[in-house]
């Protein structure tokens, strides 16, 4: 076992982990945040992505021991005092979801672009979400989303 | 499915990280962002008894001028070198494959160093280093070596690093003012190309004075299109003409057949490819 300390979603947490367990595996199973979600497992489909020290990963290709020392954001910290994040609001009015499974990672792989470019072309945002698989091929309501909380934040 | 267990140690100098391969280098695999090894060890293709993290090496990480080339150091993340203005301004060939290689999480994760190391024929990144010419920087106990990239990529999924050595840093002679462009050929978005072509040219008034050429997945190690460079020199940038030397690029090649494409349509992808990348690269 190692010992890790980390800060998810603004709390400091501290625990004893198996080396070989995923970041995703520590953030449901010990954490109990299941708002991040295990997709394909492979890497591919970036169901599971959260941003460690600010940028985007896929939390089932880090290991925990990897996330030791650094600062974790899941979906379920994006919301301030019960204020929807303004992707997180976009991606509510656009409706762009339809079973909903790709959308924590959608809207983080979002949230992350935004950050690096606040206002997206409709090909830039297709390339910047390019990591991030929706299985309901849903993407047209996920790029008006990512329009509108661009246009929203400008 | 997760990893079969292993010991982990997270060494946060060159020498301890070569002291832990020199005890445990038989059972031991070298982890920087885990971009590639990670799917391996979750799919248990490979099972080491101890994984050394080298991503707290401070001094493996950053990108610097050194007078005739840029150094980039083994674990500079992906994202980290496709936003180098050093890079781009020095080796826009390498700001070019980086743009495109998997997708913004990986990039964010996975390391310059590590993908290299790794030698994957289908990886984005051997070909450009080895049409640039770069320079691998091995460390061993006994000291460190440099190996050209011609020598460095072996053959599959192996390189000239050796057992408990550490590639450091890479070395990247400086094409300044050299057009680049690489061109990928991908059924779905973000995954490894079917063929790519890497091509950097020195481009004089419309006329071609030199050229690199550089093709992914078109062997068992990244190779050097040398006929294309030899026949492009003195050529002009247009269409027939590059076109004519790039029906060179699938000489010497030996590409795999597999569920994407079988072998000649990959010597033929790799001519079309290499003309289309030679005339961006060439069209500034």
């Amino acid at each position: 076992m190692t010992k890790i300390q980390l800060t998810v979603d603004g709390d400091t947490v501290s625990d004893d982990v198996e080396p070989r367990m995923l970041l995703v595996q520590y953030l449901r199973e010990k954490l109990g945040k299941t708002g991040t979600v295990i997709g394909c497992d492979t890497s591919n489909c970036g169901a599971c992505t959260v941003h460690l020290d600010g940028k985007s990963v896929k939390s089932c290709n880090v290991l925990a021991v990897q996330a030791d020392g650094r600062e974790v954001t899941t979906i379920e910290g994006l919301a301030t005092n019960g204020e929807l994040h303004p992707v997180q609001a976009a991606f509510h009015e656009c409706h762009a979801l339809q079973c909903g499974f790709c959308t924590p990672g959608m809207i983080m792989q979002s949230v992350d672009l935004l950050n690096d470019n606040p206002n997206p072309s409709e090909e830039e945002i297709r390339l910047g979400l390019e990591g991030n698989l929706c299985r309901c091929t849903g993407y047209h309501n996920i790029v008006k989303a990512v329009q509108t909380a661009a246009g929203g934040a400008s | 499915m997760i990893p079969a267990q292993f010991d982990y140690v997270a060494p946060t100098s060159v020498d301890e990280a070569l002291a832990a391969l020199a005890e445990r280098g038989d059972d031991a695999k070298v982890i920087a962002g885990g971009q590639s090894l990670l799917p391996v060890l979750r799919m248990r293709l490979n099972a080491p008894e101890v994984v050394i993290d080298i991503g707290r090496i401070d001094a493996l990480r950053g990108i610097r001028d050194d007078g005739d080339a840029i150094v980039i150091g083994a674990t500079t993340t992906h994202a980290e070198v496709g936003a180098s203005s050093l890079v781009y301004d020095n080796a826009a060939l390498v700001t070019k494959a980086v743009e495109h290689l998997a997708d913004a999480q990986i990039r964010h994760r996975g390391t310059f160093g590590g993908a290299l190391a790794h030698a994957d024929p289908a990886g984005d990144l051997g070909a450009p280093a080895l049409a640039l010419g770069a320079q691998f920087v091995i460390a061993g106990t006994g000291g460190t070596r440099t190996v050209g990239a011609d020598e460095f990529f072996v053959d599959l999924f192996e390189t000239a690093i050796g057992d408990g050595e550490l590639l450091t840093e890479v070395r990247i002679p400086k094409h300044t003012g050299w057009g680049a462009h690489y061109e990928k050929f991908v059924r779905v978005a973000h995954q490894w190309p079917i063929v790519a072509v890497a091509a950097t040219v020195k481009a004089d008034g419309g006329t071609i004075s030199e050229a690199r050429v550089g093709l992914t997945n078109m062997g068992s190690t990244p190779l050097r299109a040398t006929a294309v460079e030899q026949a492009l020199v003195g050529q002009p940038a247009t269409e027939d003409a590059v076109r004519q030397a790039a029906a060179a690029a699938a000489e010497g090649t030996n590409p795999p057949s597999d569920l994407n494409g079988d072998r000649d349509y990959r010597r033929h992808l790799a001519t079309v490819l290499t003309r289309r990348a030679v005339l961006a690269a060439a069209g500034g």
